[in-house]
């Protein structure tokens, strides 16, 4: 089953709909209890990174999440500001990530995304750089939706697995072991977005 | 490569979807929820909703309709009306809505702006700004209160200060034009974008793809929000919602966007 992490942020009521339409189940934990069972985990998140990172870890399901994710292998997807919480750190806080992955989140600036207004807002393509189960049967265009001014920078060149073009190109998907990262909403993405939240379901 | 958004802007009063004209003249056409459901299996990019009496009667946002609209769409959903303060913002957020959209609030303390922004990040904080022309001395003047109180303010310096304060988009909204379907007002639109760098939606006035196109080509990246457009059909004006199938944006984009 998958289990959803309600620690207080993103859209978990879109998520449970549109796995309800695929009749895949899910659900949503908002304690320990609630991840004990999970065979897969969705960390969404909207909003500042330090915000997200004090209600997670205020959660009390922090630790059992460092259980799964890293000692079980428990599969993840982290979603925009869940995405951005698996790395090391974040320019737009203070406190710590996850460090599931090596990675830091830097701000999107004019000089490396030129002629571009922000936040990174609309829908942009997203071009998978590697054969991945995630993309899985997309059509000529994956489109999605974006609503972000931090950006993951990887650093490690394989653990990139799509790219998007603002004006400079960034990592808009990413890929390590058992953990998944997307900076877009696939909630949020008509067709593209079900088929890529079906595609983690049957990884 | 990033693509303008079209979005439909719907109206709700007493629960129910209505289309003004000069913010005026409310008709009713038809149940939010129902109207999400055809905007989702129309693809649309993006949809903006504004409560346009929750503060004029003094009333707090409807969070029940808010989180059922919400779980509903399949796409990025922009909420405005009634919001007062950081609290209500936040709970919002939490249920599920990617954007609010603050208007009297922000005017009486753009403060309010940094403050919702430091907890739920500049990229969901947006402000509408109702704007009208004042015929005696040619000016822009902001108007809130569902168009019924005039704001002192210059638009431009207003909308410069938010960007101070970490707005994450504007939505320019003329009330002359709103429901007219006679077009947008670039005249307006040009002052705003010239001032400020953050994202904009303009709204008021589309009547046709063709305004819409009219703006992509002017202004390249930015939101063409409709209300009229999107609700009603032909010259009588009998309620149909519609958007432009994928194939029909495309070539929309394609035909203009290359060409601004």
């Amino acid at each position: 089953m998958i289990a959803i992490i309600d620690y207080g942020l993103g859209n978990i009521r879109a998520f449970v709909h549109v796995y309800n339409q695929l009749n895949i189940p899910i659900t949503i934990a908002t304690e320990c209890d609630g991840l004990k069972k999970a065979s897969k985990l969705i960390l969404p998140g909207v909003g500042a990174f330090d915000n997200a990172m004090e209600r997670l870890n205020k959660s009390g399901m922090r630790q059992i999440l460092d259980e799964l994710v890293l000692g079980r292998n428990v599969p993840l997807l982290g979603i925009c500001v869940g995405m951005q919480m698996l790395a090391r750190s974040s320019e737009e806080g203070h406190l710590p990530g996850l460090g599931w992955m090596d990675a830091v989140v830097k701000k999107m600036t004019p000089l490396n995304f030129h002629d571009t207004h922000l936040p990174h807002m609309g829908w942009n393509d997203v071009q998978p750089v590697i054969k991945n189960s995630l993309f899985y049967d997309f059509g000529r265009v994956s489109r999605f939706y974006f609503l972000h001014s931090y950006y993951f920078h990887c650093n490690k060149n394989e653990d990139v697995l799509a790219l998007t073009d603002y004006g400079g190109m960034f990592t808009s998907a990413v890929h390590s072991g058992n953990i998944y990262g997307v900076q877009f909403h696939p909630e949020k993405s008509h067709t593209c977005g079900i088929r890529l939240l079906q595609n983690f379901a049957e990884l | 490569m990033l693509r303008p958004r079209i979005a439909p802007c719907l109206l709700i009063k007493n629960m129910g979807l209505v289309k003004t004209v000069n913010f005026n003249n409310e008709k009713y056409v038809g149940d939010p929820i129902n109207a999400v459901r055809i905007f989702n299996e129309k693809e649309v990019d993006e949809l903006i909703v504004l409560d346009i009496d929750a503060t004029t009667t003094k009333r707090e946002p409807d969070f029940r309709m808010i989180e059922n609209l919400a779980s509903e769409c399949r796409m990025p959903f922009c909420y405005g009306g009634g919001i007062k303060t950081a609290e209500q913002a936040l709970q919002i957020i939490g249920l599920g809505v990617e954007k609010i959209a603050l208007s009297s609030a922000a005017v009486d303390s753009p403060e309010l702006v940094s403050e919702i922004a430091e907890q739920v990040g500049s990229q969901s904080v947006v402000v509408v700004m109702d704007i009208k022309k004042n015929n005696m001395n040619g000016n822009y003047e902001i108007w809130t209160h569902n168009g019924k109180r005039c704001i002192r303010k210059c638009p431009i310096e207003f909308a410069q200060q938010l960007e101070r304060f970490g707005v994450g988009e504007i939505i320019v909204n003329s009330i002359d034009r709103d429901g007219t379907m006679q077009g947008y007002d670039y005249t307006l639109v040009d002052k705003l974008r010239k001032s400020i760098t953050v994202p904009m939606t303009v709204l008021g006035g589309a009547g046709s793809l063709k305004d819409i196109g009219q703006l992509i080509c002017r202004y390249g990246i930015i939101g063409a929000a409709a209300g009229s457009l999107f609700v009603f059909k032909g010259v009588y004006r009998a309620v149909l919602i519609n958007y432009p199938n994928i194939e029909e944006k495309d070539a929309l984009i394609e035909d203009n966007y290359r060409a601004s």
